[in-house]
């Protein structure tokens, strides 16, 4: 036997690829690959942001589901400093109240120096109302019943008070997480679907133009398993290929994005970055998608096999 | 079972075959195969022997009729059990049909990798197949590069490779040399020998003298005729021949 025969037989026993010789070995398209990288690509960043929202949301509700915010809401200077004080000394009075801090006035200064300037003296000194914060945080999470009894307690000493829960301040950006978290799944759906519907129209045109040669191999008495098997095999190259370069390509994006949310250094944004356990979960998108692609493969040349005689 | 059952390969009985809703290609056939015979399947072109050899080789089921191939009933047997029944017959196709992708060596494993035969086992069969029909130096060529003569020694290797209970033969000597078709009928008389039986269509009437104990099927407008009589009566081959293959 001449050499180049003989390679192919060396290769052949050493890749154990003999019967994936029973139909060309062409990939089911040109396209394929690349098709299945922009799928995974887009699927591991749709994962990737619906993995951060909800870092973020589950962060921000673990901080704020235990948090009370106390305003003075009086418009003497004096009488309001005298009704936070009383107000943090009745506070530590009460059982399940774990911290209290008196927020300083020169720090709500600086949360609202955006909007009023800053100036010579505090605005709490000013002609501005502006309310003394206190921030408690109590064991276990806020209820409208431990809400109406810090309230009630804080009554006889600081008529003045207002009392929120922090968590009812964010329960709009939550929802809009939540919403957010939504469509990442949708997205993800969808791109499935479209995925699986990609290798099936390409399956069906490999099994077109290979059709006399499938045909034989039945007629040799082929069985429609080895035939699939062909098949699954050919694709599964090529959804594994696509994913590796769409892995990679969302890997990118991914870091890219994340360093520039973390310039912004906002402590809610912050936390939204993605654990070891997220990327475990990503680095199975590419996996996922070429199991969908080998049996979406099966499936569609099986079915087809089965109008042969 | 009956007694033209016994050691029976194949046997119709009054099989019809239509495509679509055109008239009848072949009425009415019933007879049976023995194992061991060697049969010459002749008639004009159009009278329908590429039908039946295609019903012989379960690329069609019949329209009507009863089909026994191997003591199975071809016409309710289970899709999944064709393959392997498919496996004991040899197909030489009349456009040879081998896989263009695919070197001459690799084609004639085609079927030895089908039944899941080890690579290793596979070279030297194929390499002495090749030799045999005179490719030994074509080996790694694929079929477009190759004459017609040439394609159809292959495409015989392949359907005898496996040596198989039945070889089907569609115009097997069609494009080859006076001495290559007498080469090649001596492959089948000793596979025949070896207890193969073999059904050869042929226009060819000079071939029919060369086969001595052959049998002749003559298709005639879709209708078997008998003119030997040999289909209903068979007559017995001595046991114990030997044959020299490859």
């Amino acid at each position: 036997m001449k050499l180049p025969a003989l390679l192919a037989h060396g290769w052949r026993r050493i890749s154990g690829i003999g019967e994936a010789e029973l139909v060309p070995q062409a990939r089911l398209s040109g396209p394929m690959p690349w098709v299945i990288a922009i799928m995974v690509a887009l699927t591991v960043i749709a994962s990737a942001a619906g993995l951060a929202l909800r870092n973020t949301a589950q962060a921000a509700a673990a901080e704020l589901e235990g948090g009370i915010t106390v305003q003075i809401v009086e418009a003497s200077p004096e009488a309001r400093r005298a009704q936070a004080q009383a107000s943090v000394e009745k506070l530590r009075e009460m059982a399940g109240v774990v911290s209290i801090r008196l927020v300083p006035e020169e720090e709500v200064d600086t949360l609202i120096e955006p909007w009023l300037g800053s100036g010579g003296e505090t605005a709490s000194d000013a002609d501005i109302p502006v309310p003394a914060l206190i921030d408690v945080r109590l064991d276990g999470t806020v209820t409208p019943g431990s809400l109406a009894e810090t309230q009630a307690a804080l009554a006889e000493v600081a008529p003045a008070a207002r009392i929120d829960a922090q968590s009812t301040w964010l329960e709009p950006v939550f929802d809009a997480i939540e919403s957010l978290q939504w469509l990442a799944i949708a997205l993800i759906v969808l791109l499935t679907m479209a995925l699986a519907a990609a290798v099936l129209l390409a399956a069906r045109t490999a099994l077109g133009t290979n059709r006399d040669t499938i045909e034989i191999v039945h007629l040799l008495g082929g069985t429609d398993t080895q035939i699939a098997r062909v098949f699954q095999r050919s694709i599964g190259v090529d959804a594994a290929g696509g994913g590796a370069v769409g892995m990679v390509l969302a890997v990118v994006v991914i870091l890219f994005l994340g360093r520039r949310f973390a310039g912004l250094g906002a402590g809610m944004v912050d936390q939204g970055a993605l654990g070891w356990a997220d990327w475990l979960l990503l680095a199975l998108v590419p996996v996922a998608a070429v199991v969908l692609a080998t049996v979406t493969a099966r499936l569609t040349v099986m079915h087809t096999l089965r109008k042969m005689l | 079972m009956n007694q033209a059952a016994e050691g029976e390969i194949v046997h119709f009985d009054n099989v019809g075959l239509r495509y679509g809703t055109d008239r009848e290609v072949l009425s009415d056939l019933s007879f049976t195969l023995y194992p061991g015979s060697f049969y010459f399947l002749t008639g004009a072109s159009g009278a329908g022997k590429t039908s039946l050899l295609k019903l012989l080789y379960l690329a069609l089921r019949p329209s009507r009729g009863m089909v026994r191939m191997f003591g199975a009933d071809a016409i309710t047997l289970p899709r999944e059990q064709m393959p392997a029944l498919r496996r004991r017959i040899g197909v030489v196709f009349q456009d040879f049909r081998l896989v263009q992708h695919l070197s001459a060596f690799d084609n004639v494993a085609l079927p030895l990798r089908v039944a899941g035969m080890a690579e290793r086992d596979i070279e030297k069969p194929v390499s002495d197949m090749l030799e045999w029909v005179g490719l030994a130096d074509r080996m790694g060529a694929r079929p477009a590069t190759l004459s017609g003569g040439e394609q159809q020694r292959v495409a015989i290797a392949r359907a005898v490779i496996g040596r198989p209970e039945m070889l089907v033969a569609d115009e097997p000597t069609g494009n080859v040399d006076p001495d290559m078709a007498v080469k090649l009928l001596r492959l089948f008389e000793a596979l025949n020998r070896l207890g193969t039986t073999v059904v050869v269509a042929t226009h060819d009437v000079h071939l029919l003298k060369k086969v001595p104990d052959s049998l002749i099927m003559r298709l005639d407008k879709g209708r078997l005729s008998d003119p030997t009589g040999a289909l209903r009566y068979p007559p017995r081959r001595p046991a114990g021949l030997t044959a020299d293959l490859p």
